[in-house]
C-alpha cells in the first residue's frame, strides 16, 4: 500500500470523477466533499509516513511506458513537494465544501476532481514527460471552470489563459526534448527522468539556452512580469473556486518547477540570470503593487497583490542558497493559504452583494464583524506581519538574497512595505467608517459553510506563523540537498562562489555524466 | 532480330503482387456479383469489401513476417519493391480503409452507397495506392497514382450534391495538372539518367556528382508540385478545403489520411537521396515549404466558420508538420512520420466520423453550412457524450498529453532536435500553439456557449448506427489509450524503416 500511495493519491480523484458521472446531480456536492475528504486524509497520511530525516525522494514508483524513448511513469516526493501536495488536496476539499448554489454543480465537482489529479500529478512527477502531461492537462479543467462559470468576459479570459500558458509550455517542451537529446549524447540512452538529468553536467552555453526555454514556460505560469497579463483577466472572470485554486495551487507550479528543474539542472545559468531575474522580481513586486493601488475592484486588488507576492517567492528562489530557497518554498505554502483565503473572502462578499467594487462598500466592520476579523487577519498575513505565516517565508527569502546582494534586498524590502499601503487602504475603504450604502446595512455575517472554509485557514496562518518548524524542517532538509547538488555541478567560478558549499556530506549526490 | 528472353517464373516472384491483387479481385467480384443479382443491400457490399481488405491486411502481415527474416523483396521484373516503407504504408492504407468503410453503414440512406460501383471503385483505389508505395519505378508510381486518383474523383462526385460535383471537378482538373507535372518531372529524370527507377537514378546522379544540376532542379520542381498537390502542401493546397467541404465527411476524413501517406512514401523515396546530395537549394526549398505549410494553413484555419473546412486546413497543417520528417531525413524522423500518421489516423477518423454522424439533409434556419460552428454551440447541454468525445479528438489534434497525437508530436520534434534543427523544432512547437486556438474554438462553442440555433437534438446522432458508434468508440479508445501502443509501435516502425535503409 505504501509503495503505491502516490499513484493512489494521483488517480483516486480521477477515478472518483469518472464514477461521479453516475451520481445524481443533487448529491454531486456531497459526493465531491466525501471524495476530497478521503483524498485529504490520504495526503495527511503521506505526511505521517514521510521520513523527515531523508532529504531525497520518497515513495518512489517507476513503471516504464515507452522504454525505447526513455519515458517512464516516475513519481516521488521530497520535502519541497510534500506540503504543496497537501495544500492542493486541502484546498480542493474546502473549495468543494464551501461551494454555494451554482448551476451545473455536478459538472463543476467532476471538473474539480480531475483538476486535483493534475495538481497532485505535477508535484509528484519525476519524469519530465509525466510532469509535462499533468502540467498541460491541468489547463483543460481550469479552462472549463473559468469558461463555464465565470463572469461576462469569461470566454476571452479562459482562452487567453489557456493559449498563453500553452504557448509557453510548448517552448519548454522543446527544451525538455533537447535536454533528453543531450542526455542521450552523453550516455547513449534516452531518459526523461529528472533525477538522471540532475547528474548531467552541461556546458554553460547549453545551460543558458535551456534555462531560457524552461524559463518561458515557468515564467508565464508564475506569472512573472512581463508575462503576467493573462492573470488579472483570469482572476477577474473566474468564479471564486477557480480563483482560489488558481492562486493557491496552480501558480505554484511555476515557482515549484524553477526549484525542481531550472536550479539543479542549470546551476551556472541560474547564477548567470540571477540578477536579471531578481530585477524582474523587484519590478514585479513594485509595479503590480502600484497597479493594485489603482484598482476599483476588490478582487483585482487581491489578484495584483497575489502577483506581487509571487515576486518575493522568485527572489527567494534565485537567492540560490538554503535560506532563500527554503523561504521561498515556505512562502509558496503561505501565499497559497493567504491568497486562497483572500479570494474566498472576496467571494463571500460577492455572493451577498453581486458587486466587487470597493466604492460600494464601507463600514462593513460594524455589519459583519466576524467577516471583518478574518479579512483583517488574512490581510495582515498578506502584508507580512510577524507571527503570521507569510512573515516567515518573506523574511527567509530576503535573508537569503541578502547574502547575494544588499541593495537588491533593500529595494525588495522597501517594496514590500510600500505594498502594505494598498492593502491597508483598501481594507480601510471597505471596512471602516460609517455604513454609507443602505444595501450594506443588513448584510448577514459569515454562515457556517463559510466558517468551515475560513477558520481552518486562519488557524493555519497563525499556527505556522508562530511555530513553522514542523514544515520548515523537512523543506530545509530537501533544499540542502538541492543546493549541494548545484554547488557540486556548477562549472564556473562565479557559480561556485555564489552557491554556498555545505558541510553535510551525507546528502551528497555525485554528478555522473558530462556533455562535452 | 530479337533474341529470346528467358525469364523463369520463379524469378518474377509473382507473390509480391498478391496484396494489390486481392482488392482488385475483390472489386471485380463485386461488379460481377452485381451482374447476376441486382439491388443488394449496401451492408452486404460493405461486409464484402471489409472481408477483402482484411484478407489484404492478412497478406501484409504475412509479408512483414518474411521481411523480418529475409529483408526487402523484389518482384515482377524488379518493379515491385516490398521494403519496410512499402509495408508500413500499406498497413496504414489498408488499416485506415478497414476503419473507414463501415462509415457507409449509416442509418439514413445516402444515395452513393446504394451503387455497388462505389465499393468496387473504393477497392480499386486501395490497389492503386498500394502500387504507388510498393515500387520505386516512376512509371508504376504514376499508374498507381492515377488509378487511385481517378477512382477517388468519382467517389467524391457520387455524393451527389452540387458542392460535391464542384469538388470532384475541381479536384479532377487540378489533379490532371498535377499528373502532367509528374510525367514531365519523371521524363526529365529519365532523360538525364536513362532509368525510371529511383535507386538507379540516384546511382547515376551520385556517380556524375549531379553534373546536370539545373535540369535536376527543374525535374524536382515539377515532381514537388505534383506530389505536393497530393499531400496538400502550400502553395499546392488550394483544392483541399473546397474538396473536403464538398465530399461527404467520411470521404473527407479518408482523403486526409490515405492518399497522403501514399504521397509521403513516394516523396520519401524520391527526396531521400536528393536531400543527402548536399545541394543547399533543395534543403532551403523544402524547409520553406514545411514552414509555410504549417504556419499558413494554421492561420487560415483560424478564420473558418465551418468545422469541416477548419479540419481541412488543420490536415494541411499536419501534413506540413510530418513533411518536416523528409527534410530532417534521419531514421528517427522517418519513423516519427509513420508513428505520427498512425496516431493521426485514429484521431482524424474520430473527428470526421463525429461530423459524419451529425450530417443533416436539411439545414436549420440560421445555420450557414452543414457543420458550422454555431451548430455545435452548447452541445454539452444537448448531447453531453457527443460533446465530450468531440472535445477529446480536438484535444488530441491540439497535441495535449496524454492523447494520441501528443506522442507523435514529441517524437517528431525530438527527431528535429536530435538532427540539429532547433529552429525548426521551435517553429513546430509554436505552430502547435497557434493550432491550439482553433481546436479550442470548437471546445469553447460546445462547452461554454448557449445553444444558438433552434436545432433538433436528434440531429447530432442522426446517422448513428451500431457500425458508426463502434468506429467512433474505437477511435476514442485509440486516442485516449494511445500511450500503451506507442512503445510497440516505435519499435516496430523503427525496425522496418531502419531495415529499408531510410
Amino acid at each position: 500500500m505504501l509503495d503505491h500511495i502516490l499513484s493512489l493519491l494521483i488517480f483516486f480523484p480521477a477515478l472518483a470523477a469518472m464514477m461521479g458521472f453516475v451520481v445524481h446531480k443533487d448529491s454531486a456536492k456531497a459526493y465531491g466533499i466525501a471524495v476530497s475528504i478521503i483524498e485529504f486524509v490520504i495526503s495527511l497520511y503521506l505526511w505521517f509516513a514521510f521520513d523527515t530525516n531523508v532529504s531525497g525522494m520518497q515513495f518512489m514508483e517507476s513503471i516504464s511506458i515507452v522504454p525505447t524513448f526513455g519515458i517512464n511513469y516516475l513519481v516521488g516526493i521530497d520535502g519541497i513537494s510534500l506540503f504543496i501536495i497537501i495544500m492542493a488536496s486541502f484546498f480542493t476539499m474546502i473549495g468543494i465544501a464551501s461551494l454555494g448554489d451554482v448551476k451545473k454543480m455536478k459538472n463543476l465537482v467532476i471538473t474539480l476532481l480531475f483538476l486535483q489529479m493534475t495538481m497532485v500529478g505535477v508535484f509528484a512527477a519525476l519524469d519530465a514527460i509525466v510532469f509535462y502531461t499533468f502540467w498541460e492537462l491541468s489547463l483543460v479543467p481550469m479552462l472549463y471552470i473559468i469558461g463555464a462559470w465565470g463572469g461576462p468576459l469569461r470566454i476571452y479570459a479562459s482562452v487567453k489563459f489557456f493559449l498563453y500558458t500553452f504557448t509557453g509550455s510548448l517552448v519548454m517542451l522543446v527544451g525538455m526534448l533537447f535536454m533528453a537529446f543531450l542526455y542521450n549524447q552523453a550516455t547513449g540512452v534516452w531518459s526523461f527522468s529528472i533525477l538522471e538529468w540532475y547528474r548531467l553536467i552541461l556546458p554553460e552555453n547549453y545551460q543558458l539556452w535551456l534555462f531560457a526555454a524552461f524559463f518561458i514556460g515557468f515564467a508565464i505560469k508564475v506569472p512573472m512580469f512581463p508575462f503576467h497579463t493573462w492573470l488579472p483577466y483570469a482572476h477577474g472572470q473566474a468564479p471564486t473556486i477557480g480563483s482560489v485554486i488558481l492562486a493557491a495551487v496552480l501558480l505554484k507550479m511555476g515557482t515549484y518547477a524553477f526549484i525542481r528543474f531550472s536550479l539543479p539542472m542549470f546551476p551556472d545559468a541560474a547564477v548567470f540570470f540571477m540578477f536579471p531575474i531578481a530585477i524582474l522580481a523587484i519590478i514585479m513586486i513594485i509595479y503590480t503593487a502600484m497597479v493594485a493601488y489603482a484598482q476599483e475592484d476588490i478582487k483585482q486588488v487581491v489578484a495584483y497583490s497575489s502577483i506581487s507576492h509571487m515576486g518575493v517567492i522568485i527572489l527567494g528562489t534565485f537567492a540560490l542558497n538554503v535560506e532563500g530557497i527554503t523561504g521561498s518554498v515556505f512562502l509558496m505554502i503561505g501565499h497559497g493559504i493567504v491568497s486562497g483565503a483572500l479570494f474566498f473572502l472576496v467571494g463571500v462578499i460577492y455572493d451577498r452583494r453581486h458587486t466587487k467594487m470597493m466604492s460600494e462598500f464601507g463600514g462593513l466592520a460594524s455589519v459583519m464583524p466576524r467577516y471583518a476579523t478574518i479579512f483583517g487577519i488574512m490581510m495582515m498575513a498578506s502584508v507580512g506581519l510577524p507571527l503570521l505565516i507569510n512573515f516567515v517565508g518573506e523574511f527567509l527569502s530576503l535573508l537569503g538574497f541578502y547574502n547575494q546582494s544588499h541593495i537588491v534586498t533593500l529595494l525588495a524590502g522597501t517594496a514590500i512595505i510600500v505594498g502594505a499601503i494598498y492593502m491597508l487602504s483598501s481594507f480601510k475603504k471597505a471596512f471602516f467608517g460609517e455604513v454609507t450604502n443602505e444595501k450594506n446595512r443588513n448584510l448577514p455575517d459569515l454562515n457556517s459553510k463559510e466558517i468551515i472554509a475560513l477558520v481552518p485557514l486562519t488557524i493555519i496562518a497563525v499556527w505556522l506563523g508562530v511555530y513553522p518548524k514542523p514544515i520548515l524542517d523537512p523543506i530545509n532538509n530537501s533544499v540542502k540537498s538541492v543546493v549541494m547538488l548545484m554547488h557540486e555541478k556548477s562549472i564556473t567560478e562565479e557559480a561556485k562562489t555564489r552557491i554556498p558549499l555545505l558541510e553535510d556530506k551525507t546528502l551528497m549526490q555525485t554528478p555522473q555524466a558530462e556533455v562535452k | 532480330m530479337l533474341s529470346h528472353v528467358n525469364i523463369s517464373l520463379q524469378s518474377l516472384n509473382i507473390s509480391t503482387l498478391v496484396p494489390m491483387l486481392i482488392p482488385i479481385v475483390g472489386a471485380l467480384f463485386i461488379l460481377v456479383l452485381d451482374l447476376f443479382k441486382k439491388d443488394q443491400s449496401k451492408s452486404m457490399y460493405v461486409m464484402l469489401s471489409l472481408l477483402f481488405m482484411m484478407l489484404d491486411f492478412g497478406s501484409l502481415v504475412d509479408f512483414s513476417l518474411s521481411f523480418n527474416t529475409n529483408g526487402t523483396a523484389l518482384g515482377y521484373f524488379n518493379m515491385m519493391l516490398i521494403d519496410g516503407l512499402a509495408l508500413l504504408a500499406q498497413f496504414v492504407i489498408v488499416g485506415a480503409s478497414i476503419l473507414f468503410i463501415p462509415l457507409a453503414l449509416t442509418s439514413k440512406r445516402f444515395h452513393e452507397f446504394s451503387y455497388p460501383e462505389f465499393f468496387a471503385l473504393f477497392l480499386f483505389m486501395i490497389a492503386g495506392f498500394q502500387f504507388m508505395v510498393a515500387t520505386d519505378n516512376l512509371i508504376l508510381i504514376f499508374i498507381g497514382l492515377e488509378t487511385a486518383s481517378l477512382a477517388l474523383y468519382t467517389l467524391i462526385a457520387l455524393h451527389n450534391r452540387s458542392k460535391s460535383f464542384e469538388a470532384a471537378v475541381k479536384y479532377f482538373t487540378m489533379g490532371a495538372l498535377a499528373a502532367g507535372f509528374f510525367a514531365f518531372g519523371a521524363m526529365i529524370l529519365y532523360a538525364l539518367s536513362g532509368s525510371v527507377e529511383i535507386h538507379q537514378i540516384a546511382a547515376v546522379f551520385n556517380a556524375d556528382e549531379f553534373a546536370n544540376l539545373p535540369f535536376i532542379l527543374v525535374a524536382v520542381v515539377f515532381l514537388l508540385a505534383s506530389l505536393g498537390f497530393k499531400v496538400s502542401l502550400v502553395p499546392f493546397h488550394t483544392w483541399a478545403p473546397d474538396v473536403y467541404e464538398g465530399a461527404s465527411a467520411s470521404m473527407a476524413g479518408y482523403m486526409s489520411i490515405v492518399p497522403k501517406i501514399a504521397g509521403f512514401v513516394v516523396i520519401m523515396r524520391l527526396f531521400e537521396f536528393l536531400i543527402q546530395s548536399g545541394v543547399v537549394w533543395l534543403n532551403v526549398v523544402l524547409y520553406a515549404i514545411v514552414v509555410i505549410t504549417m504556419t499558413a494553413a494554421n492561420i487560415w484555419a483560424l478564420v473558418q466558420n465551418d468545422v469541416k473546412r477548419m479540419l481541412a486546413y488543420s490536415s494541411i497543417s499536419h501534413a506540413g508538420f510530418v513533411m518536416a520528417a523528409v527534410l530532417i531525413g534521419t531514421t528517427q524522423a522517418n519513423s516519427a512520420l509513420f508513428l505520427y500518421w498512425i496516431l493521426f489516423t485514429f484521431t482524424n477518423l474520430g473527428a470526421f466520423s463525429m461530423l459524419w454522424i451529425s450530417r443533416q439533409k436539411n439545414l436549420a434556419p440560421g445555420q450557414s453550412s452543414d457543420h458550422s460552428y454555431n451548430k455545435f454551440a452548447g452541445l454539452i447541454k444537448i448531447a453531453p457524450l457527443s460533446a465530450t468525445i468531440m472535445a477529446l479528438f480536438m484535444l488530441s489534434l491540439a497535441g495535449i498529453p496524454p492523447f494520441a497525437l501528443f506522442w507523435g508530436k514529441i517524437y517528431m520534434i525530438s527527431a528535429a532536435v536530435s538532427a540539429g534543427y532547433i529552429v525548426l523544432a521551435l517553429i513546430m512547437a509554436l505552430n502547435s500553439a497557434i493550432a491550439g486556438y482553433y481546436y479550442l474554438k470548437l471546445i469553447v462553442y460546445m462547452f461554454m456557449k448557449e445553444p444558438e440555433i433552434d436545432i433538433d437534438s436528434k440531429v447530432y446522432t442522426m446517422n448513428g448506427s451500431i457500425a458508426l458508434r463502434t468506429i467512433i468508440g474505437f477511435a476514442a479508445i485509440g486516442t485516449v489509450f494511445a500511450i500503451i501502443a506507442v512503445n510497440p509501435l516505435i519499435e516496430f516502425i523503427t525496425a522496418f524503416v531502419y531495415n529499408s535503409g531510410y
